[in-house]
């Protein structure tokens, strides 16, 4: 891509290159409270979306181009607007928090950070599609988030930004903090309204979809924390000044969260369509003496990149463009010294471990994945087997109810694209070639000698 | 012995909880369902409910909640055995999960993991003699920039090592005061899982324990403040690099 390198060539400054908005004030202190965030700004998108009707905002926040933060990337307006108004039935916000895709980990800083960005988005969406009780499901296993959003949520009912009258607006809303019990599966929206009307969390068959019956068959809308904790920006600072970030398709800012083998993991807030050259090339690249192998643009469902792919802008045309997914720009960095076929040995289990059951192909598929990737890893397998596991996973691929089996077929596919021979040296020379020690954090640490 | 042998023979019902238990337990779970539209949806708080109780989801706890719920224990315990964080045995009052999913172990977990092992003498979801610390071994905890990471009753134990973590351990088994690196100070597992039931932590300064975001989560902030030195180390094809610095 000359257009991007030259880019790249002309300026990597990261004062140009990076946007904080959700992320702009988490260095003050008490950052999390209601007091630093109206400090903020806070709180004034919402009176502008009060002064507005209903339908105009959900207008407006779809012509803002702003699309879902959690993985798909479905214009969040778009949803609010399928939900039929005048129906006499409760509509039901519900935001998912239950970040749990490998690699994924924006939503969770946000909320220990900034959680009235959510609670404000939440008020402002709830007055555009006429609901009156929303739920934030947050997965359990992050007890100091749900602390924070206990607290905020406490200040603020006291402020009047929820319960009765919001602000004089008319508006009555009821917020519930609900705390999930550990099942990756719940992040997929009906699991997850499955879950939250107290039962196992299985997706269930579209449609109906959930803009028609989604919570108690009543009509919902499922976002993102990050879509819905970018709204209040949008409205406070204007659509101009959300698109005039980003690209046509993919307007605005969002999360980049940067771990693995670099040198300062981490979250980079900065407009769709930077790249994995430029984050890297500003943040101090690769840990030192190592160079890029292998890397997710969005989590582990998403198909792996390697170093051919530094300089794919990272949004939702361009990441799909060059076969993968933006998903939740989980951008996992993986060095020379990693295996692959662990890698991928690893997060089949995870697929096969968090598979509900309901779908065949998924929890037979991801079964015997994980038993003959065990074997390649383990030095046991047989050439035959990589046709196979490309067979499994074709089987499993778009046969299921929901994406979790979709997401166990991208690694496969993709390392057996990219990493072929890998599979084979194991094969051959019936062991792994690699040292795990290698890839630790410490491992260039020499003063720590690890039994 | 033919005791040790299960037949999976259907079992008599659970016993109830003593009175004075019953009646603290049924005003929390009061609390509990008037959150909700449909009282069903309070199931998964009452499960973390119950587990603050006895520190597991027992046969009585399930009993209690489908009573509340007018619920089946069949539909109760459906829901009780396909969550990962109810615990159906006895465990001790610090839950350690090592994170080894890809990321984490790829950066040391799977190294921690193993180290827990042999020091605790343990195996995965086994507990310590003295009923202290539960070893397991956890999905992605969504702090992948915080790598390695170890959870102690769902609190945030970031960047790990083998050493760090087996300091943590025995420090909880003597009883000394744990702090995470994002969270606050250490509560049993029975205390833990009544704030996951929805009632918030009432220990002063809990909330604002370990201050707002971790060092990872304000990398690009500052570099985008001028705050940070803009560098240039390694590219990522490991090409060497003349300009070091700014």
């Amino acid at each position: 891509m000359t257009l991007a390198t030259e880019i790249n060539n002309g300026s990597s400054s990261p004062e140009k290159l990076l946007a904080p908005v959700l992320s702009a004030f988490w260095d003050q202190p008490d950052s999390w409270t209601l007091e630093t965030y109206e400090r903020h700004e806070g709180y004034r998108g919402l009176r502008k979306a009060l002064a507005m009707s209903p339908d105009d905002l959900i207008a407006y926040v779809k012509e803002s181009g702003l699309r879902g933060r959690g993985g798909a990337g479905f214009p969040t307006g778009m949803k609010w607007q399928f939900i039929p108004q005048g129906d006499g039935k409760p509509h039901y916000l519900v935001v998912n928090a239950d970040e749990s895709e490998p690699g994924t980990c924006k939503d969770i800083p946000l909320l220990f950070a900034n959680p009235h960005s959510l609670i404000e988005g939440i008020v402002i969406a709830c007055y555009a599609i006429r609901s009156s009780h929303a739920f934030i499901y947050l997965r359990g296993e992050v007890v100091p988030v749900l602390r924070r959003l206990h607290e905020a949520v406490r200040e603020a009912y006291a402020a009047g930004y929820l319960g009765r009258n919001v602000l004089g607006s008319g508006l009555d809303l009821e917020l519930t903090v609900h705390a999930g019990a550990g099942a990756y599966i719940c992040g997929e929206e009906t699991a997850l309204l499955d879950s939250l009307e107290g039962r196992r969390g299985q997706p269930r068959l579209r449609p109906p979809f959930p803009a028609v019956a989604g919570l108690y068959a009543c009509p919902t809308v499922v976002n993102n924390v990050e879509s819905i904790a970018s709204v209040p920006a949008i409205l406070n600072k204007g659509k101009d000044w959300f698109t005039s970030m980003g690209s046509e398709k993919s307007p605005g800012f969002t999360l980049y969260s940067l771990s693995g083998h670099v040198a300062s993991p981490g979250q980079y807030e900065a407009p769709l369509g930077i790249t994995l050259r430029q984050l890297l090339d500003m943040s101090g690249g690769m840990r030192p003496g190592h160079r890029l192998k292998f890397w997710t643009p969005g989590g582990s469902s998403t198909p792996m990149f390697t170093d051919e792919h530094l300089d794919v802008p990272l949004d939702y045309e361009g990441v799909g463009a060059a076969g993968s997914m933006l998903g939740t720009k989980a951008l996992q960095c993986f060095d020379e010294t990693t295996c692959v076929v662990r890698a991928v040995t690893r997060w089949t289990e995870f697929y096969a471990h968090e598979s509900c059951g309901k779908c065949t192909p998924c929890r037979e598929g991801t079964y015997w994945l994980v038993q003959l990737l065990r074997d390649i890893e383990a030095g046991k397998g047989e050439t035959s087997d990589l046709d196979k596991l490309n067979d499994i996973a074709d089987n499993i691929n778009g046969k299921s109810f929901c994406a979790l089996g979709d997401g166990a077929a991208s690694p496969i596919f993709s390392s057996l694209k990219y990493f072929r021979e890998e599979y084979e040296q194991h094969i051959t020379g019936k062991g792994c070639p690699f040292d795990p020690a290698k890839s630790t954090a410490w491992a260039d640490n020499h003063k720590e000698v690890t039994a | 012995m033919t005791e040790q042998i299960s037949l999976g023979m259907p079992q008599l019902p659970a016993p109830g909880y003593p009175a004075d238990v019953r009646a603290r337990l049924e005003e929390d779970a009061r609390a509990i369902v008037a959150r909700y539209p449909d009282s069903r949806s309070a199931l998964l708080p009452m499960l973390h409910l119950v587990q603050s109780e006895e520190g597991h989801v027992t046969r009585t706890g399930m009993a209690f909640c489908a009573d509340v719920l007018g619920l089946t224990t069949a539909e109760v315990t459906a829901v009780a055995t396909f969550y990962t964080m109810y615990r159906r045995k006895p465990s001790g009052d610090y839950q350690v999960g090592v994170c080894t999913n890809t990321l984490c172990a790829v950066m040391g977990g799977d190294a921690i993991f193993e180290e827990l092992k042999e020091h605790l003498g343990v195996g995965n979801n086994e507990t310590t003699e003295d009923g202290k610390v539960t070893l397991e071994h956890i999905e992605c905890n969504a702090a992948c920039d915080f790598a390695p990471v170890v959870m102690v009753n769902w609190e945030f134990f970031d960047n790990q090592t083998p050493e760090s973590a087996k300091k943590m351990v025995d420090d909880l088994r003597a009883g000394r005061t744990v702090e995470p690196t994002r969270g606050a100070p250490l509560c049993t597992f029975k205390e833990t899982a009544r704030i996951l039931a929805g009632f918030p932590d009432e220990r002063p300064g809990a909330v604002e324990a370990t201050g707002g975001a971790g060092p990872a989560s304000l990398v690009g902030l500052r570099l985008a403040k001028g705050e940070q030195p803009h560098r240039r180390i390694v590219h990522p094809r490991g090409e060497t690099s003349g300009q070091e610095g700014e």
